[in-house]
C-alpha cells in the first residue's frame, strides 16, 4: 500500500518535472508547444551518450542534460519560436508538431530506433526496506530531487525579481516593455529554463519510462493532461495535478489492472467537466 | 468498403497486365518488401532488411534464370500504410511476392489482397497463429507466439514451477501468448494465480509488477512486444523480485537479441523459449552472425532470421519451379520445403503453410562481457500448437 503510494508519488513527480516547462510556456506565455517532449528526449539522449559512452558519472550527467536541453531550447526560441508567438494557436500547433516529427526522425537516424537505457550507479538500484515497506531507491531519488526543484521553481516565480518581471511581461507585455523590462529576453530565458527542466525530466525518466525516438509522441498526451487538469496559471496547479495523476494511475493499475489504463483519462474527463479551467486555477484569472 | 478496394485493385491489375503484356516473362521476379523502417517497429524492419540484403549479397540476384528484384517500402509501423503499399506494389509494380509484415495487423490487412490478386504473401515476422489461415497464399518463415508459449509452459511444469502470474500486453499476440501458456500449464497441474494484461502503450510497469509480486508466485510469465522488454526487466530487478526468488520466464521476445546488450545485468537468469538466439551453436549460425555483424553494426535477432529464411524459401522455390513465379506454383513448391537455417532445421508445414522448427529453452548469461540467450534444452520440430489443436 505504502509502496504503491511512493511509486505513485515518484511517477507523479517525474511527470511534473517533464511537464512543468510546458505549464510555463502554455500558461504564462500562452504558447502551445507540443514539441516540449522533444526537449525531454534531447536531455535523455544526452545523458545516455555521456554516461554510457563517455563514462561521466550519472549525477554529473543530470545537470549537463539540463544545460544542453536549455541551450537547444534557447537557440530554437531565438531562431524559430519567436516568429510564431503572435500567430494563432493552430499555426503554433502545426509548427510544433512538425518539430516533433523532425526530432523523432533525426534521433532515429542518429541514435537508432531501439530503446536505450542510462546506466545508473549500483547504489541507486534495488530497494530500501523500511519497517517492512519496500521503497525503490531510484524512486526515492526522484521524489527528493523533484521536490527540491518544485520548491525552487515556486520561489523563483513568486519571490524573485525575475519572477515578478516574468509575470508582468505575461500579464501585459506592452506595459511591461514600457516599464523597461526586456520582454523578449525574459521569454527566451523562461523558455530555455522550461526546456532544461524537460531535459532533466527526460534524463531522470529514461530509467523508468524507457527512452526511444518516439518518446515525444508517447508522452505528449501525459504532459497535456497534467497541464489541462492542473490549470496553467500557477506552478502549484500542475504540481498537484501531476501527483494526483501519478498516484491514481499507479494505484488504478495495481488495484484494477483491467481498467488501470483508463483511470488517468477518466480523471481528466471528470475534472474538465467539473472545472473546465483546470482543477487548481483561479476562476477567471485570465 | 474493403472489398470494393480489393476489386478495384484486381481490376486495375488485370488492365495493367494487359498493358504490359506479361512483364513476368521477361525474366524478373519482383518481391515487394513491406517493413517498417520508421516508427515503433523500426528495429524489426531494419533487421529484416539487413537480412534480406545479406542473403542476396551471399547468393547473388539471379536464380533459375530469373533476376530477383526487391522493392523496399516503409510502412511506418502503420497497418493502413501496409495495405496501401501492398496494393500499389501489386497493381503498379506487378510484384510476384509481397513480403515482410512486422506486426500481425499488417499481415492481416494484406491477406485479402494476396488472395484476390493471387500473389504470395510471405510473412517474415508477425507471430499470431491465425495469420496463415487468412489466405491460401500466405507462407510464414518467422514463428508463431504459441510455439514458444507452449514450450515454456512444458519446461516450467518440469522444473518445479507450480504457481505463476502471467503478464501480457493487451493485444492479439499477447492473448495468444497468455492462452497457450495458461492452457498448457494448467494441463500439467500448474496454477495461474493472476492473469494481468498491461496496456500496449504502457510507460510504467511498476504497479503491475507490484501486484504480481504480492501474489507470491514461483515465477512470472511475461509477454511484451519486442522493444518493451528492457523497461520491464529493469523494473523487475528494481523491485527486488529476483532476490525474492521469483523466476522470470517467457517467450523470447522479451530478451530480444537486438535489445539484450542494452538491458544490463538485470536480464541475467531470465529463462525463455524461442526459435532463435544469436548464440545458437551451429556452423551455419556462426557464419550467419559473423557475416551479419560485419555488414551491419548490430547483432542479428529472431526477426532477422525470418527475413533470411524467407529469402531462402523464395530462392529454393524458384529453383524447384524452374523460374515459374505464379502464386500457385510457388506455394506448391514451398509446401514441405526443408532446410538448415541459422536457427537449426526448419520446414514449411505442407498442410498449414506455417513453419515447423525447434524451440530452444535459453537462459540469459554473460559471455565475453556480452549478454546472450544461451540455449540449454531443445524441443524438436514444434508445429504451431493452435492449428494442431484444431484438427
Amino acid at each position: 500500500m505504502i509502496t504503491i503510494l511512493v511509486d505513485g508519488i515518484a511517477y507523479g513527480m517525474l511527470l511534473f518535472v517533464l511537464a512543468a516547462g510546458l505549464a510555463v510556456t502554455l500558461g504564462l506565455m500562452n504558447f502551445v508547444n507540443l514539441a516540449h517532449g522533444a526537449f525531454a528526449m534531447a536531455g535523455g539522449y544526452v545523458t545516455v551518450v555521456l554516461v554510457n559512452r563517455v563514462g561521466i558519472p550519472f549525477f554529473a550527467g543530470l545537470p549537463i542534460a539540463f544545460l544542453v536541453s536549455a541551450a537547444i531550447g534557447f537557440v530554437f526560441e531565438r531562431t524559430l519560436y519567436v516568429h510564431v508567438y503572435s500567430k494563432n494557436p493552430l499555426d503554433q500547433v502545426l509548427f510544433t508538431i512538425g518539430l516533433v516529427f523532425m526530432s523523432v526522425a533525426a534521433v532515429d537516424y542518429v541514435m537508432g530506433s531501439s530503446q536505450v537505457f542510462v546506466q545508473i550507479p549500483n547504489y541507486l538500484k534495488g530497494q530500501f526496506d523500511v519497517f517492512g515497506i519496500s521503497i525503490g531507491r531510484y524512486r526515492l531519488l526522484i521524489i527528493v530531487l523533484c521536490g527540491l526543484l518544485t520548491v525552487a521553481l515556486q520561489f523563483i516565480l513568486a519571490k524573485t525579481r525575475f519572477g515578478s518581471r516574468l509575470r508582468a511581461a505575461v500579464d501585459d507585455s506592452r506595459v511591461a516593455r514600457g516599464l523597461g523590462i526586456n520582454v523578449n529576453w525574459i521569454f527566451a530565458l523562461t523558455f530555455a529554463f522550461g526546456s532544461g527542466l524537460a531535459g532533466l525530466g527526460g534524463a531522470l525518466g529514461a530509467e523508468i519510462l524507457g527512452l526511444d525516438p518516439t518518446f515525444p509522441l508517447k508522452f505528449m498526451i501525459y504532459f497535456l493532461i497534467v497541464v489541462t487538469v492542473g490549470g496553467t496559471s500557477s506552478i502549484t496547479g500542475p504540481f498537484l495535478a501531476s501527483l494526483l495523476l501519478g498516484i491514481c494511475d499507479v494505484a488504478g493499475k495495481y488495484y484494477v489492472p483491467s481498467l488501470g489504463a483508463f483511470v488517468i483519462y477518466t480523471i481528466m474527463i471528470v475534472v474538465l467537466i467539473w472545472r473546465p479551467q483546470g482543477l487548481f486555477s483561479r476562476v477567471g484569472s485570465r | 468498403m474493403m472489398s470494393k478496394y480489393v476489386t478495384g485493385a484486381v481490376a486495375a491489375l488485370a488492365l495493367g497486365a494487359l498493358a504490359t503484356g506479361g512483364a513476368y516473362a521477361q525474366g524478373t521476379v519482383k518481391i515487394g518488401l513491406i517493413v517498417s523502417m520508421t516508427g515503433q517497429q523500426a528495429s524489426t524492419g531494419k533487421q529484416i532488411k539487413a537480412a534480406v540484403d545479406l542473403y542476396m549479397k551471399q547468393h547473388g540476384d539471379t536464380v533459375a534464370g530469373k533476376k530477383i528484384e526487391v522493392i523496399l517500402r516503409d510502412s511506418g509501423s502503420v497497418p493502413d500504410h501496409t495495405k496501401r503499399l501492398a496494393q500499389e506494389l501489386i497493381v503498379n509494380d506487378h510484384v510476384n511476392i509481397i513480403a515482410g509484415f512486422e506486426i500481425t495487423p499488417a499481415a492481416l490487412v494484406a491477406a485479402p489482397l494476396a488472395t484476390k490478386a493471387k500473389v504470395v504473401e510471405l510473412v517474415m515476422a508477425a507471430g499470431t497463429s491465425i495469420i496463415t489461415e487468412k489466405s491460401p497464399y500466405i507462407v510464414r518463415t518467422s514463428f508463431t507466439v504459441p510455439q514458444s508459449a507452449v514450450i515454456i509452459a512444458d519446461w516450467a511444469a518440469q522444473n518445479k514451477i507450480k504457481k505463476v502470474v502471467t503478464i501480457v500486453s493487451d493485444y492479439a499476440p499477447g492473448y495468444d501468448a497468455e492462452k497457450s501458456f495458461t492452457e498448457r500449464f494448467k494441463s500439467h497441474g500448474g496454477q495461474i494465480l493472476q492473469a494481468i494484461r498491461v496496456p500496449l502503450a504502457n510507460p510504467d510497469f511498476a504497479p503491475f509488477l507490484q501486484r504480481a509480486a504480492d501474489a507470491k508466485p514461483d515465477a512470472i510469465y511475461i509477454f511484451v512486444p519486442s522493444g518493451q522488454g528492457g523497461t520491464f526487466m529493469k523494473q523487475f530487478t528494481e523491485r527486488g523480485l529476483d532476490k525474492a526468488g521469483i523466476k522470470l520466464i517467457g517467450t523470447g521476445d522479451v530478451t530480444d537479441d537486438d535489445l539484450l546488450p542494452g538491458m544490463g545485468d538485470a536480464a541475467i537468469g531470465t529463462v525463455t523459449a524461442h526459435m532463435y538466439s544469436a548464440d545458437h551453436q551451429s556452423a551455419a549460425n556462426k557464419a550467419y552472425v559473423a557475416a551479419f555483424e560485419k555488414a551491419n553494426h548490430f547483432r542479428p535477432n529472431f526477426m532477422s532470421v525470418g527475413g533470411y529464411d524467407g529469402m531462402h524459401l523464395i530462392y529454393a522455390a524458384l529453383k524447384k519451379t524452374k523460374g515459374k513465379a505464379d502464386a500457385e506454383s510457388l506455394i506448391a513448391a514451398m509446401k514441405g520445403m526443408k532446410w538448415e537455417s541459422p536457427r537449426g532445421p526448419i520446414e514449411i508445414d505442407p498442410q498449414t503453410r506455417d513453419i515447423i522448427q525447434n524451440i530452444y529453452i535459453r537462459k540469459v548469461e554473460k559471455k565475453d562481457g556480452q549478454l546472450y540467450n544461451v540455449e540449454f534444452e531443445t524441443f524438436k520440430a514444434v508445429k504451431d500448437p493452435v492449428k494442431a489443436a484444431k484438427k
